[in-house]
């Protein structure tokens, strides 16, 4: 092939209860979805600090997936609601350091919805292949250039 | 206490008590027509009379007026008295000929004909109609109107009444079951549906659910009720012997501390109603699976007989099978029951009526023990099976055959033809779907659901009765539409989860749960204001927060929000998420 086609990798924190269960239903349904999504399974989204999203950033990962339980179903009655708050914080801060803010999303996927993260999944890849490789370093040492 | 005899027996009774409560008090029945236990006595009918013999001589009274007095002598059945209450018994026949109660009366008394002049009458003026008005219900819409032979029960100058507040006790207490009341009031009289019965029919305020219910006592539906709303009546007071009856009763709520839940929390049908074609609730005779039921229970509204709307037996019957199930419009899943319920309706049907029967089906699901065997059974017994969903039921007719009756439209799939069967009876059966508000009760126990709202089971082969919360377990349709059989086994189940939760004097606990490293705790309280289930507390001495071991659920919300990484979740650290997101990314 001429051209390789760009493949984005996605870290994606799933809550053990419901998103998590739901990514596996997507699984044993046999859903077809792109393989870009490395799950990394936590208790509850709330357990989600913000640091673990730009670490994956900066770690080579084009794009985060935070999913957890749908506001009001939280296994642990109000770990969702802190994930939630967190996100703008953690939007302001990928706004300072210039990366997309579509990079980093924030997904509400019930245990029995697979088809649903599969959606998820495909549409990121898709959305993350059109923006195109982060490149963290490239754009670390642009910006020590600049200053 | 005073004493009397009755026909040779002696009796004690409080003062104030009537002969005939004497009677009853020895199991002497006297006929009466105007008597009613919630009502004060009237003396009215005259057919409780009785002979009082004194030392003078012999007189007749009314048993139920007349008040016990001490030494009294008192004969029932006596000549003179078997000879007055005949003579009364024709005096009522005579007015009114036709009426059932005073025929079977007359029957009683060996009577064939009266020797009186024919009236046609309905009413015999026994008053109970206006007693119940005026004294229970303390309305007092009718009344008696005019005087001797013109005498007659009505409302103030034969007009719609103002005050009649439309109970229908003047028309329940009625002997003669003569009372208008379209002629008092311009209410319509609306009978309570009975639920248990499905609405086929109808129950009164204080009712027994059902035979079976626990506990089989009364209860009293306290939004129809005319005591609890309006203060009158309570005539239910009266009967009870046992005293039972307390109107003060208020809703209790009680806080149980337990250690194991199972919900049972059940399931509801799906209302056919949503499909219009089928026709339910617009035509006549298209019922559904719950309401078959009861017309084919002895215990039911036409006492197990199968009867069509208008009373007679149908001559052909349809079962349409997964009504509301297997269906991209309404609920995808099969609903595992209807198919052998379906199967016991045509062998009922056929049983109880020889009609004709066709079975609309998919596919014909006899998975259990007995139940293709029974499916074969059927099968011989002459019942038509036609493959192929029913799309509708129409009055609309096509042919001369067609008239009057009830046309399933199908397609039989097997023979690659649409037909049109007429029926006198439809019979959806309709599928379990899960009970309403099901999605607020997984909120109150942290549980998972389906997309179909049943509850979520923690795995379905290594832990089909448990759910994702220690402690709770589930049983029963509202996991998923399931029958008896495995319904009880998933209930035993889960008992035998509880019970092992309760029996083994420990608690096992997942190792995730938090903790607070003492050094690097700054005393912030951003954990304690962050936790959901207050686990965390604060120590005034060291001025550091604590984590309570046994009520932290391992949910991590602290360790996420901790600015100075004091707190961290065992097995979930910020080290070793870290690492693993190295590890997927390199």
């Amino acid at each position: 092939m001429a051209h390789e086609q760009f493949e984005p990798k996605i870290v994606g924190f799933l809550c053990r209860w419901c998103s998590y269960t739901g990514a596996d239903l997507a699984g044993t349904s046999r859903m077809q979805y792109p393989a870009s999504l490395s799950a990394i399974r936590v208790m509850c989204s709330g357990r989600v600090d913000p640091t673990f999203v730009v670490k994956a950033l900066a770690d080579g990962a084009d794009g985060v997936l935070i999913a957890g339980c749908h506001p009001g179903d939280c296994h642990y009655l109000e770990g969702n609601y802190k994930a939630m708050r967190r996100y703008p914080l953690l939007m302001n801060l990928l706004d300072q350091f210039g990366i997309e803010r579509e990079r980093v999303r924030l997904e509400w996927i019930s245990a029995s919805e697979g088809e649903q993260f599969a959606e998820v999944v495909k549409d990121m890849t898709e959305e993350l292949r059109a923006l195109g490789p982060l490149d963290w370093d490239g754009r670390k040492a642009a910006l020590s250039e600049a200053i | 206490m005073l004493s009397l005899t009755i026909d040779g027996k002696a009796v004690e009774v409080d003062e104030g008590a009537t002969i005939l409560e004497a009677a009853e008090k020895l199991g002497i029945k006297i006929p009466t027509l105007c008597h009613h236990k919630a009502l004060t006595p009237w003396g009215g009918c005259r057919v409780c009379v009785v002979e009082l013999e004194f030392s003078w001589g012999s007189q007749i009274q009314a048993a139920c007026t007349y008040p016990a007095q001490e030494g009294l002598v008192v004969k029932t059945d006596s000549e003179r008295v078997l000879r007055t209450r005949k003579v009364m018994v024709e005096l009522l026949l005579a007015r009114c000929p036709e009426a059932e109660a005073i025929k079977a009366l007359a029957r009683e008394m060996g009577i064939e004909e009266s020797r009186f002049p024919k009236k046609n009458e309905d009413c015999i003026l026994c008053g109970l109609c206006y007693r119940v008005c005026q004294e229970r219900m303390g309305v007092g819409a009718i009344n008696f109107v005019n005087r001797g032979t013109q005498k007659a029960i009505a409302t103030p100058y034969d007009k719609h009444s103002q005050i009649c507040i439309a109970c229908g006790a003047c028309q329940s207490v009625c002997p003669m079951d003569c009372v208008d009341l379209s002629k008092v009031t311009t209410h319509t009289l609306r009978p309570i549906p009975s639920e248990f019965d499905e609405g086929l029919s109808s129950r009164s305020s204080i009712y027994v659910p059902f035979a079976q219910a626990v506990p089989n006592t009364p209860v009293i539906d306290k939004d129809t009720c005319v005591r609890l709303q309006t203060g009158g009546c309570g005539a239910c007071e009266a009967f009870c012997e046992a005293n039972a009856i307390d109107f003060d009763q208020k809703d209790v709520v009680e806080e149980v501390d337990v250690g194991t839940i199972i919900v049972a929390t059940g399931f509801e049908l799906f209302n056919p109603g949503e499909v219009a074609r089928y026709g339910y609730g617009r035509l006549d005779n298209v019922i559904t699976a719950l309401e078959f039921e009861r017309l084919c229970h002895a215990s039911g509204p036409t006492g197990g007989k199968l009867l069509k709307k208008d009373g007679t037996p149908p001559k052909a019957v349809a079962i349409l099978h997964c009504i509301g199930s297997r269906d991209e419009n309404y609920q995808k899943y099969c609903s595992r029951v209807c198919c052998m319920y379906s199967l016991k309706f045509a062998h009922l049907a056929k049983e109880k009526t020889g009609a004709e029967v066709y079975n609309f089906y998919i596919d014909m699901r006899a998975f259990g023990k007995g139940y293709e065997e029974f499916y074969k059974r059927v099968l011989s017994e002459g019942v038509h099976f036609i493959r192929g969903k029913a799309a509708e039921v129409t009055d609309v007719v096509e042919s001369a055959e067609e008239e009057g009756k009830l046309i399933v439209v199908g397609e039989d799939t097997l023979l690659g033809l649409t037909r049109r069967i007429p029926v006198d009876m439809v019979i959806l059966s309709t599928g379990i779907r899960a009970a309403k508000g099901a999605d607020e009760t997984t909120r109150v126990f942290s549980l998972n659901c389906t997309e179909d709202a049943f509850f979520l089971e923690k795995h379905p082969k290594l832990a089909p009765v448990d759910t994702g919360s220690d402690g709770i377990f589930l049983a029963g349709a509202c996991q998923g539409p399931k029958d008896i059989p495995d319904t009880v086994a998933q209930g035993a189940a889960a008992a035998a989860g509880a019970l092992s939760l309760i029996d083994s004097g420990k608690v096992v606990m997942e190792p995730i749960t938090s903790e607070i490293n003492e050094e690097l705790c700054a005393g912030c309280q951003l954990c304690i204001s962050t936790c959901p289930y207050t686990a965390i507390e604060f120590d005034e001495e060291k001025k550091i927060s604590v984590v309570i071991e046994e009520l932290c659920k391992g949910c991590g919300t602290c360790a996420a929000g901790c600015p100075s990484g004091a707190a961290r979740q065992k097995n979930f650290e910020d080290v070793q998420i870290l690492a693993e997101i190295e590890g997927v990314l390199t």
